[in-house]
């Protein structure tokens, strides 16, 4: 009895102790405090600016009502069919071309090495500069495009942003042109971290050319190539600037993108639900994608 | 004999065959890069040959159909640099708004980003994946689909046209960038360090400041500057968050002259230009550094 008396009242103890170990994680009592401490400066800055921001978002866009307004809405409609063509022409048209563009750039020599630093002017510039700049290059009566057009073949250029399919063609051209450089730096990296004796072994065993890439350098570039697919999408898809510049959502509001319609709703017709609605109708692709990513992200390495 | 020299007549003939063959094929090789090159070259620089062409303009004389400059003047570039147009009045001050941005976003984010992955990363805080998931979420989550909300919850605080809103949403966004590519560099640093450090009685802020940050001072070099860039090139929330001409941006005055009626484009032009010449210039100082960052785990999948 005596002793059983003395486990029970040491028993509360020791789980106290190991539930507390358990939680520290082997770390002591002071560096515990320490370990606390550096975490919360950050956790502050997510609760506060990204935390907080995702439930007022949710709470403002929450209204049933809301969403049958909103999809009722032929702005909304056609910037749906906007959304769509801009992640699909616009995300695979440039990767396709950085992939096509990093094997280029493998080439040997000091002529491509100079290449390649004009060539990354495009992601060096910032992007309000560079939309603006192309945005009165496409202007119809002064515009750099149309006289060139004129000078060199004495033709007389359209209004480029006059019209919704142009006008759309010219941002996502405009995409292109800006984000190509970056994930040609990329995939280079990529195509650089493949080891030499593979790519030599291979070319012994005659995979050159078109049969290298299709059976060696694609398939240990599949990975990389998927990973910055799926986040030059959701970068593309929170895009503001290039719609924004380019085009300016005009004409008569045909060629908004959802990013841009939901500012559009929120401050220009000040009707702040309206717009976190348009926001909050691409969750559907928005949440997959972000599961995705955060699984192939959290297994990926960072080289420096 | 004559059979030896007709067979090596032909094995020669047979050999320059080759040679030939391939001399033509590194011909056409040579022309397809030049021509690629060229290709390459026009569709890279011709918005940015806009821009300068623009800029070289003298006043009034913008709406012109030749491509080259037939008079280049840098009238317009000295008169954003002397603020001598009335859409130019608070250049100066525009321009030391967004350095300010830019330094504070660094600062907090380097400093909150490398006190984070100490704990998670070298001192292995219990739950600490927890944090680090949340910066991956935070990574992948459109910054302007949280503009709205951002918006309302600043004019709540009465933080509305102050720089301080601007700065906290912008290290909320680097952060994350921060703390991953910290923690996946810190593995390459043996944990036998810190540990040692610890024998011998180093307290963790100490072992923070002496052994941590010396060590890690590339992926330092590295964030920085994507978080200086990223704070300079941002539009969308200084946009919405800045609203008197005195605590407004660069960007954002760019956008205003966009916006009116009468745009003086060879200053507008000419404000880009001086407006992108920082982030150009360190693109390509920390050119090697940039693009290792950058990858974002990417390179070895």
């Amino acid at each position: 009895m005596d002793r059983a008396s003395v486990a029970d009242v040491a028993r509360p103890a020791i789980r106290w102790r190991t539930l507390s170990r358990s939680l520290r994680g082997g770390l002591k009592g002071g560096e515990y405090a320490w370990a606390v401490a550096f975490v919360v400066p950050y956790v502050a800055v997510f609760l506060a600016f990204v935390a907080y921001p995702v439930v007022y978002g949710l709470w403002m866009g929450s209204e049933a009502s809301l969403y049958r307004e909103l999809f009722a809405d032929p702005i909304y409609q056609s910037t749906v069919v906007n959304t769509v063509l801009y992640l699909a022409l616009g995300v695979n048209v440039k990767m396709f071309l950085a992939l096509l563009l990093s094997g280029f750039f493998m080439r040997p020599g000091w002529w491509m090495k100079a290449l390649l630093l004009i060539f990354v002017l495009p992601w060096a510039v910032p992007q309000i500069s560079t939309f603006i700049s192309i945005h009165w290059m496409l202007n119809g009566e002064w515009g750099f495009l149309n006289n060139v057009l004129y000078t060199l073949f004495h033709v007389e250029g359209p209004h480029w942003l006059n019209d919704r399919w142009m006008a759309l063609g010219a941002v996502i051209v405009s995409h292109i042109w800006k984000w190509t450089p970056f994930w040609t730096l990329i995939l280079l990296a990529g195509r650089m971290a493949i080891p030499l004796e593979i790519r030599d072994t291979a070319k012994v065993d005659g995979a050159t050319g078109v049969r290298g890439f299709v059976y060696i350098t694609f398939p240990l570039l599949a990975n990389l190539y998927l990973i910055c697919t799926l986040l030059s999408t959701i970068f593309l898809l929170g895009d503001f600037n290039a719609v924004n510049f380019v085009s300016g959502g005009g004409p008569a509001n045909t060629t908004h993108v959802l990013a841009t319609l939901g500012i559009r709703n929120a401050f220009e017709i000040a009707q702040p639900r309206l717009g976190v609605a348009a926001v909050m109708s691409a969750l559907p692709l928005v949440i997959p994608l972000v599961i995705v990513l955060m699984r192939k992200l959290r297994t990926a390495e960072v080289q420096l | 004999m004559s059979t030896i020299t007709a067979e090596a007549r032909l094995a020669a003939r047979a050999v320059s065959r080759a040679h030939s063959s391939v001399r033509l094929r590194r011909y056409l090789n040579t022309a397809g890069t030049l021509v690629l090159s060229l290709v390459l070259i026009v569709w890279t620089i011709a918005p940015i040959y806009n821009m300068v062409l623009i800029s070289l303009e003298p006043e009034g004389d913008v709406f012109t159909d030749h491509i080259w400059p037939r008079v280049p003047s840098v009238e317009s570039f000295w008169g954003v640099l002397t603020q001598g147009h009335w859409y130019l009045e608070h250049f100066w001050r525009q321009f030391a708004n967004s350095l300010y941005i830019g330094a504070m976003v660094t600062f907090f984010a380097l400093l909150f980003g490398s006190l984070t992955s100490f704990a998670i990363g070298r001192m292995r805080l219990r739950h600490g994946w927890l944090v680090s998931n949340a910066a991956l979420l935070t990574y992948v989550i459109p910054a302007s689909f949280l503009a709205i909300p951002f918006y309302r919850i600043m004019q709540n605080y009465g933080l509305g046209n102050n720089p301080w809103s601007v700065i906290s949403a912008l290290v909320a966004f680097a952060t994350p960038y921060a703390i991953f590519v910290f923690q996946e560099y810190g593995r390459s640093i043996p944990i036998e360090v810190d540990e040692s450090a610890r024998i011998d009685g180093a307290s963790p802020p100490q072992i923070y400041l002496r052994i941590y940050l010396p060590l890690m001072a590339p992926a330092l070099v590295a964030v920085g500057t994507y978080a200086l860039l990223l704070a300079w090139n941002e539009y969308l929330y200084q946009f919405l968050l800045l609203s008197s001409k005195s605590s407004m941006t660069v960007p954002v005055a760019l956008a205003q002259f966009l916006s009116s009626d009468q745009s003086p484009w060879n200053y507008m032009m000419a404000t880009a230009i001086i407006y992108a010449l920082p982030p150009v210039a360190i693109y390509y100082a920390f050119r090697r550094r940039m693009t290792a960052g950058l990858t974002v785990g990417g390179v070895k999948g």
